[in-house]
């Protein structure tokens, strides 16, 4: 039987993984945004597993509403980019520093 | 080893080896195509999990419509690989150390200690009738519906923010204006009248 240590463990390593996609792409902008995309599969790995185990549907609920934020994140976050490159010509973090942040 | 377990085994090695060339690969457009390689494996874990709908749903809107998007960016914009990938070895001992630091730290927190089958027991598998989709739209519809609604909502306003910001007029592009289009009246503003000399009769040699 699978345990549901296996699918926290599955997820926490999925999560570790677009942690460290962070870590080694910080200048490209769209993988970055991938690597968010992987961090709320993660996360939903985890509510569905706490679904099924406990026998609640409020979990995959909430994954129904992570899916849709998520969908909404996406569609802003690259309009936001095309607008970016379209001004900047470039995607790369490193450049976009007008605010010296 | 059931056979439930050795299909999980198979779809976690896809998803953390799809996850792991997300991260690593030089060309945007094959992390693209591997993140949705991730996300066909994950559909087929949270169907082991007894969530049909929403694995369903991951596959038709994730694979489908995110997907689509993020491969249509990516080929659209003209990216210089060479120094986005600058830096990239340095920073691979940093992310390797993360990772591991991460996975020791989560697996001593949920690991079977806690979360092992004599933690929490397995749960009976649902009966043949039993309805995924219809067991979440009996609560969806009922106890979440203003959430729902709410979602509805952030939708709308996903799809205005990313026409509006995304729309541009430029003043080289052609278009037509209907409206004047139709305005227009018989006379001079449709029909010009020009004199001019009549052409003179050429002579045809054979």
């Amino acid at each position: 039987m699978i345990a549901l240590s296996d699918y926290l463990i599955l997820a926490a390593f999925l999560f570790a993984l677009s942690i460290a996609g962070i870590f080694i792409n910080r200048k490209n902008l769209i993988i970055l945004l991938m690597c968010v995309e992987l961090m709320l599969l993660a996360v939903n790995i985890n509510f569905i597993a706490f679904s099924h185990f406990l026998g609640d549907t409020a979990g995959q609920v909430f994954v129904f509403f992570i899916l849709t934020v998520a969908a909404a994140e996406a569609a802003i976050g690259l309009a936001i980019l095309m607008v970016l490159f379209r001004n900047r010509r470039t995607i790369n973090v490193a450049d976009l520093d007008t605010l010296k942040g | 080893m059931t056979f439930e377990k050795f299909l999980f085994y198979v779809f976690a090695a896809m998803l953390l080896f799809a996850a792991t060339m997300v991260i690593t690969r030089r060309n945007p457009v094959h992390s693209a195509l591997f993140l949705v390689l991730a996300f066909f494996s994950s559909a087929g874990i949270w169907l082991l999990a007894e969530a049909e709908f929403l694995a369903i749903v991951l596959v038709l809107v994730y694979v489908g419509a995110v997907m689509v998007l993020f491969l249509f960016v990516v080929m659209m914009l003209d990216i210089d690989v060479a120094t986005m990938r600058a830096g990239f070895m340095r920073a691979l001992p940093v992310g390797l150390l993360i990772v591991a630091v991460m996975v020791v730290e989560m697996y001593m927190v949920v690991g079977p200690g806690t979360f092992g089958l004599d933690m929490v027991a397995a749960p009976t598998p649902a009966a043949a009738d039993y309805n995924n989709t219809a067991a979440l739209g009996s609560v969806l519809y009922t106890v979440y519906m203003y959430p729902f609604e709410i979602a509805a909502v952030i939708l709308l306003v996903a799809i205005i923010a990313a026409i509006g910001l995304t729309m541009r007029k430029r003043p080289e592009t052609k278009f037509q204006n209907q409206s004047e289009q139709v305005k227009i009246k018989k006379g001079p503003d449709r029909m010009r009248v020009i004199k001019m000399p009549s052409e003179q009769k050429m002579e045809i040699k054979r």
